[in-house]
């Protein structure tokens, strides 16, 4: 878990701040996984537990709506998440070579952590600046017009 | 913000302040090279400033009238210029204020005659006023399908049920489809208008945008706008004073493409999975919390204030016989203008790709521009005089969708393209039902080997029965489409697949296992460059001798073409 984002607070009183913001309703389900998953990075299992009593929705019912979208994790992430965007303009304008090349830099497959916990590596869906394909995400910022000799020194940015 | 601060006390030091209007703009396009400016008329976008630097700007650039060369963004940064000045074959409804008023101010919308609209209907028209008006005008449903907006307002002020809602459809997925985050980010209080005017045809109370959460900013724009609509009484109790009351949330979404079917988008404004249900019923009768719910796309929104403001009339006289207004589209992929474009109805294809988007990058050839998302279809050249309307698209074996257009030049593999949106597809489907879950996997595995060049005798037989099946068979809009890709390329670039699995050929030279490097003794002056760059070292040759490529050890990576200054690289 990542200290710095969560004030040193517990997983149990993360989940209470959220739930009273979203006043408990079950509709706002989603709005709170995304909140918890901003704050820790992912839903620890904990999490499930302390949310299903607070809204009194089974369990099971948010595991299978937090595993549907593909911005909800329900495992840990890095200190970085690059965010790779797989979409056909970014496909077409070269991101393919591109894509090689962060997959050597890393030396990670989509889907992991790095052993170090530094980075975590995913695709997206269109990030809607296709105008400047190709285009990753790394945390907040994006880096648009890619080539792959840029790879390097953007990762290096990162600590 | 300093840079800002220290910008106006320069202007205001050199007597500029009456002459330079000063926008804080939230984002201008090239974050990573911020703190950036740009100056209009002449449209210049200066990055990487400093503190320093803006005394000596101020000097140049706005007392003296000379640009800084060396602080512009580079050629190459023109590109992202996401919206330009418009071509003549352009007009501009929906974007005629994007980039141009600040979206977080709602008096520069007002200014822009925003919220007039409002007052006119909120005053002057009854409900089936509205309706009638709008259905003069010809509007039709802007996130693809075209369905009738006045048709769809009806039913759902007809419907019975003592709660309404509005809804607005923002989870623009299709990749390579940016026109709804553009308006959203540039002109909010047009969608909220259009929203609220919609909310009294069809007597809701209450309403949702529904905001995919890849569009951070969009979603922060619309909250601010919502907050000063609602401050200035546009929003809440008794809007302008009449008995009509009416609020709005944005609800964003968490990453699941299938959201932006209508069904799918309900169910996560519910907080559930977001899982298409069958229709009928269809929203209009039995939607948001099982109660009637008009939805709508950005765009319809956004075209309804100019309606109501210019007359149903002007509307109608853009576009083709059953397609009025204009369209915005997402200019991407080989073609050298990308960017946002609106455009009449009935413009042809290849007066959009050449007029308007300036023709094929690097002076290639055009081979196919794919319209309407991932579910859509690609065009081959002899489309290319179609007059663009959600009929003749369908027709053609495409569909307008939502606007996005990929445009690909001659070394695009139509397989590997089919293979590649199958793939994005399969990826996105919600696995609801059979069809469309266990069917284009399938189709995936055979596209795949195609491109790996073990396509077999019966394949593209077997990806038609399939792609029919699934076609007829899902239960919602992104499996009903699925196979589109795959039909369309097969229609008019069956001969690329035919070459993949009969001739073991990629005519594009793009699947690699069906294309080898060679290197030509006539050109071949042996400088060994090529040699020392290849990662596996399977080029030898001596010293200004011709070099050889080991085809058996060669992963085809194309380095050795990349790096070769006499052409001798040839790809078989």
């Amino acid at each position: 878990m990542n200290i710095q984002k969560t004030n040193g607070r517990g997983v149990i009183e993360i989940v209470d701040l959220v739930v009273d913001e979203f006043h408990a309703k079950k509709e706002e389900l989603i709005p709170m996984l995304m909140k918890i998953n901003q704050t820790i990075g992912y839903i620890p299992n904990e999490a499930f537990d302390r949310l299903s009593t607070r809204i009194r929705v089974p369990k099971s019912q948010i595991y299978s709506v937090a595993t549907f979208y593909h911005m909800i994790s329900t495992k840990p992430v890095g200190r970085h998440v690059i965010k790779f965007c797989e979409s056909a303009p970014c496909h077409v304008a070269g991101g393919y070579e591109v894509w090689k090349t962060v997959l050597k830099e890393l030396g990670i497959q989509p889907g992991d952590t790095s052993e170090d916990g530094k980075w975590t590596l995913m695709t997206t869906s269109c990030l809607g600046v296709c105008a400047v394909g190709p285009v990753m995400m790394i945390d907040d910022d994006i880096y648009g017009n890619l080539t792959p000799d840029q790879v390097p020194g953007i990762l290096g940015k990162y600590e | 913000m300093q840079i800002l601060e220290s910008l106006k006390a320069e202007l205001k030091k050199n007597g500029l302040e009456e002459e330079v209007n000063i926008l804080d703009s939230p984002r201008i396009g090239m974050c990573e090279k911020g703190p950036e400016i740009l100056v209009y008329p002449e449209g210049l976008h200066y990055i990487n400033l400093s503190l320093e630097d803006i005394p000596l700007l101020v000097q140049e650039q706005f007392l003296k009238g000379r640009p800084i060369e060396k602080w512009l963004a580079p050629a190459k940064a023109e590109k992202v210029t996401e919206l330009r000045e418009p071509t003549p074959r352009e007009v501009r409804v929906v974007l005629r204020n994007s980039g141009k008023i600040d979206p977080e101010n709602i008096e520069d919308y007002i200014a822009e005659n925003g919220y007039e609209a409002l007052a006119k209907v909120l005053t002057e028209y009854t409900p089936d006023e509205v309706i009638d008006i709008i259905k003069r005008s010809g509007l039709r449903g802007r996130g693809g399908a075209g369905f009738s907006t006045a048709l769809k307002w009806a039913i759902t002020r007809d419907s019975v049920g003592d709660i309404k809602y509005v809804v607005c459809n923002a989870d623009e997925g299709d990749p390579g489809a940016f026109m709804n985050r553009s308006v959203l980010e540039g002109e909010p209080h047009a969608v909220l208008e259009g929203m609220i005017i919609a909310a009294y045809a069809i007597g809701a109370q209450q309403g949702y945008i529904y905001c995919r959460a890849e569009y951070p900013i969009a979603i922060r724009t619309l909250n601010i706008a919502i907050n000063q609509a609602r401050s200035l009484g546009l929003l809440g109790e008794k809007i302008f004073g009449t008995d009509f009351s009416f609020d709005l949330e944005v609800r964003q979404g968490a990453g699941a493409f299938v959201c932006g079917e209508e069904t799918a988008l309900i169910a996560s404004i519910e907080g559930r999975r977001g899982e298409p249900r069958p229709r009928p019923p269809f929203p209009s009768v039995k939607g948001l919390f099982g109660k009637p719910t008009n939805i709508n796309n950005v765009e319809t929104y956004a075209n309804v204030p100019q309606i109501i403001l210019r007359g149903p009339e002007w509307f109608a006289e853009m576009g083709t016989e059953k397609s009025k207004g204009t369209k915005t589209f997402a200019l991407a992929g080989d073609v050298k203008n990308t960017g946002l474009i609106e455009v009449p109805f009935g413009i042809t294809l290849r007066e959009i790709i050449f007029d308007v988007g300036g023709g094929i990058k690097n002076d290639l050839a055009f081979k196919a521009v794919q319209t309407g998302g991932p579910m859509g279809g690609c065009l081959p050249a002899s489309a290319l005089d179609l007059p663009v309307d959600y009929e003749k698209l369908t027709e053609a074996g495409s569909i307008m969708g939502s606007g996005g257009m990929v445009v690909m030049d001659e070394e695009t593999c139509m397989v590997d393209i089919a293979r590649f949106f199958m793939e994005f597809i399969q990826d996105e489907s919600c696995g609801k039902c059979v069809p469309c879950r266990v069917g284009t996997k399938r189709m995936l595995e055979i596209l795949t080997r195609i491109c790996d060049g073990n396509g077999r005798e019966g394949d593209i037989e077997l990806l038609e029965a399939l792609s029919k099946e699934i076609r007829q068979d899902s239960l919602c809009g992104l499996g009903q489409g699925a196979p589109n890709p795959v039909v369309s390329t097969l229609k008019h670039f069956r001969h690329e697949y035919e070459a993949h699995i009969y001739d073991k050929q990629c005519p594009a030279k793009v699947c690699r296992a069906l294309i080898r490097y060679e290197i030509d003794p006539e050109k071949c002056v042996g400088c060994t460059l090529c040699a020392r760059n290849c990662p596996v070292n399977c080029i030898s040759g001596e010293v200004k001798k011709t070099h050889v490529i080991d085809p058996d050890i060669c992963i085809r990576c194309g380095i050795c073409k990349q790096v070769c200054n006499y052409e001798a690289v040839l790809v078989l």
